[in-house]
């Protein structure tokens, strides 16, 4: 089998890093090998933001990504960056709220989620990231959402536990979009 | 049974370094290693440790010296830039011959440079840095399990042959988190430290910490004893992974994160039916010379690959002294070697030594 | 017969290296009675200089370190943070205090590390043969001042003791001379107070003495103890600069 290799990408301050943490403390649940490599310097408050993040059944080779087989974009530079990244057959999910280009590739699955809007909608900007990961969590089966779910609350201080059964009914939401 | 965490390299060394009996921390704060002092800081004071935030990277090594000197377990952090600034310390810990423990999560240089990883001070680490005829023990981690398990050995190493030990990462292995599992307990080794001054309370000579021998003949002894103790260190210390070596046509040596690298490509590489295998050197001092002898024979070449402009090759060059060819490919200044730029590379040998 | 006189205890029975006439000897010999007198030996701690006194580890009797030029506050702080019942002390020139430890000084202050700073002031370098120190009065001849200190290329001197006394880190910083007898006993009280700040833990306690280089200023050490006197003072004055009401 081989690994999810799933990049995310966009501006700093969408959630973009704890996303990829969520998944990798997600994949560890599943005794799968897991790794979150962060961008990180000055582009975390407000710049471009990044991260790669692998979870195998096996031993990972290197953690810095040159190519991915998933690919979750929040803006449009990140598009423009990261989309020749993408292996073929893999998948770019995008937040179509902020992501105004076309993806332009055709040997892959694109799906657009105005995920911002969805969000906005229910109240809490903040749950955009989780729309886009219940897709990801759908297309590549990478964790279960059950242990997604773990992830929440061994990651979110308790203070906001109590937001963890509206952010799952999110990823649902996001899998079934 | 152990506990199962996912970490980030940084902090997983500083809680390494708590589990090896490390009370003491010293440092200034500089991208991309700061987790390390930010868990210290909060950790330490709780279980009746020190934090310092020292004025500057000198003040932070001085301050090492004065605690290692007490015969305490102490430890302090730094990237490139500050690692240099430290060089003075380093070099009076070395004369003193006092255990203590640095890390240095390499970033781009010279000069203040980046903050993306690099792996261009191999020299400085390695080869002195600081002035004197002196060695560290320089430990090289790939993977957040190993900067877990290298601290708490460098903590032991310290101790066991009065030297500091620097732990040699880069700003991936930093900032990527990986699952580490924590031992129930951690081996701590205890040595003699009768030398320490910690007061002699009227119970025996006065002991003193120098780095002075104004005599040279007596400096040449003091240097002569050093020397005994890097080699003993060389005979005992070697440590190295050799993976997929046994019918290697190449054979790569790398360390840390381009080590990782090297693993995807052997994979890829045996999707095309080139069979590379990796030397990956774990102590960088002493370099594992024993390494290459084992595996001399096997492939048509080497290929070192390095975060620089070829630092470790050097020592791959001395080691094979000219009995198999050796090549050089890198990247600098924060950028990352990729599996292309390797295969590339692996390609242009291939075809020279068909 | 009745011992009227004898070497403190706290000191080696070794002879000096220092030049004759120079005031490091009376300077060794007040820490040593202090510690004597307050029985801290077996538990303190000293931290040698780079500068004349760069091997007073052979000469004091309790524990010492040697350390780099000008960072002997920062070790001082490495040791006291390990062993905090100990007691421990710098001993510093104002090359290696005033200039490349300036910074490693003011901190210790800053933080007010509970450490003992002895800090002799002879306004010259005098290990690497009389050049210009921070403490370099105006119109001073040095090696590297040749035709006197002139403050348009050389700057003006530091005065440690009113510098670090804007701080609030300090529990006790007093001035004192060597220049003759009664000064003498004042900077053997006042060394003593130091220890006493620090073994009372209250924090940075450091006393500045007024010392001669009757080698580097080409003077014969009567003429030396004059030039502190009427030279120095007048520009360093004596007296307590933070702690005059502290009682330990």
């Amino acid at each position: 089998m081989f690994p999810n290799e799933i990049i995310i990408a966009g501006f700093g301050g969408q959630g973009i890093l704890s996303a990829g943490r969520l998944l990798a403390y997600a994949g560890m649940l599943e005794d799968k090998q897991v790794s979150f490599l962060p961008s990180y310097g000055p582009e975390m408050r407000g710049g471009t933001a990044n991260c790669m993040v692998v979870i195998s059944e096996r031993e990972i080779a290197s953690p810095v990504l040159n190519s991915c087989n998933a690919l979750i974009v929040m803006n449009n530079p990140s598009l423009e960056k990261f989309e020749s990244w993408v292996k073929p057959n893999g998948i770019i999910i995008t937040d179509s709220s902020l992501v105004h280009k076309k993806v332009k590739r055709t040997d892959i699955k694109v799906f657009e989620i105005p995920a911002t809007h969805l969000a906005s909608e229910r109240g809490n900007k903040t749950y955009s990231n989780i729309y886009l990961l219940g897709k990801l969590i759908k297309e590549t089966g990478c964790v279960k959402p059950e242990n997604f779910e773990k992830a929440l609350y061994g990651i979110l201080p308790e203070k906001r536990h109590s937001m963890i059964p509206e952010e799952m009914e999110v990823l649902k939401a996001g899998m079934e979009y | 049974m152990g506990q199962k965490l996912l970490m980030k390299g940084n902090e997983v060394i500083a809680e390494a370094a708590i589990r090896a009996g490390c009370r003491h921390y010293f440092g200034y704060p500089i991208t991309p290693q700061t987790e390390i002092m930010h868990y210290m800081a909060k950790k330490l004071p709780k279980i009746g440790g020190v934090f310092v935030q020292a004025e500057s990277e000198v003040a932070a090594i001085n301050m090492v010296y004065g605690a290692a000197s007490t015969g305490k377990r102490v430890l302090t952090s730094s990237s490139s830039p500050g690692i240099s600034l430290k060089q003075e310390g380093i070099s009076y810990i070395a004369g003193a011959q006092l255990p203590a423990v640095v890390v240095n999560i390499m970033r781009g240089g010279p000069g203040l440079g980046g903050i993306q990883p690099s792996q261009s001070d191999y020299f400085q680490a390695t080869k002195g840095g600081g002035h004197g005829d002196y060695h560290m023990v320089v430990l090289a981690p790939a993977s957040i399990q190993e900067m877990y398990e290298l601290t708490v050995d460098a903590f032991n190493i310290s101790d066991r042959y009065r030297i500091m030990t620097m732990i040699l990462g880069d700003g991936v292995l930093g900032q990527m988190m990986e699952v580490v599992n924590f031992r129930d307990e951690e081996i701590i080794e205890h040595y003699d430290k009768s030398w320490a001054t910690t007061g002699h309370g009227n119970k025996r000579e006065h002991n003193m910490i120098t780095s002075i021998h104004l005599d040279p003949a007596v400096l040449e002894q003091w240097n002569i004893g050093l020397q005994n103790k890097y080699k003993l260190i060389s005979e005992k210390e070697q440590r190295y992974e050799l993976y997929n070596c046994e019918d290697a046509e190449i054979i790569l040596v790398a360390y840390g994160t381009v080590s990782r690298i090297c693993k995807g490509v052997i994979k890829e590489a045996a999707e095309q039916g080139i069979r590379l295998g990796l030397i990956r050197p774990i102590t960088l001092f002493p370099f594992p010379v024993d390494a290459i002898e084992k595996v001399i024979d096997i492939p048509k070449a080497f290929l070192t690959v390095e975060m620089s402009s070829g630092q470790m090759v050097d020592d791959v060059r001395l080691t094979i002294n000219g009995r198999k060819p050796v090549y050089f490919t890198g990247r600098m200044g924060g950028m990352i070697p990729t599996v292309n730029n390797i295969m590339t590379k692996v390609m242009e040998i291939k075809e020279k030594h068909r | 017969m009745a011992i009227v006189f004898k070497a403190p205890n706290a000191l080696c029975d070794v002879p000096l290296h220092y030049c004759p006439g120079c005031t490091h000897g009376i300077a060794h010999r007040l820490v040593a009675e202090a510690i004597d007198e307050l029985d801290i030996e077996g538990k303190t701690i000293g931290i040698s200089p780079v500068g004349c006194a760069y091997n007073n580890y052979l000469y004091f009797n309790c524990d010492m370190i040697q350390a780099a030029h000008g960072r002997a506050p920062a070790v001082a702080t490495g040791v006291k943070r390990s062993l905090p019942d100990n007691i421990v002390f710098t001993y510093q020139g104002d090359g290696d205090l005033a200039a490349i430890g300036t910074a490693e000084i003011i901190h210790a202050a800053a933080r007010s590390e509970n450490i003992t700073v002895i800090f002799i002031n002879n306004t010259i370098y005098g290990m690497t043969s009389g050049q210009m120190a921070p403490t370099t009065l105006l119109g001073q001849i040095t090696t590297t001042t040749p035709y006197g200190r002139d403050a348009k290329y050389n700057g003006f001197p530091i005065r440690v003791c009113e510098m670090l006394a804007t701080l609030e880190g300090p529990a006790y910083i007093e001035r004192v001379s060597l220049h003759d007898i009664k000064n003498i006993r004042k900077a053997k009280a006042a060394v003593k107070k130091a220890f006493k700040v620090q073994m009372a833990g209250k924090g940075f306690s450091l006393v500045e003495i007024l010392s001669t280089c009757p080698t580097n200023w080409g003077l014969s050490p009567v003429e030396a103890m004059k030039r502190v006197e009427n030279e120095m003072i007048p520009h360093y004055p004596l007296g307590v600069f933070v702690g005059a009401d502290l009682e330990v």
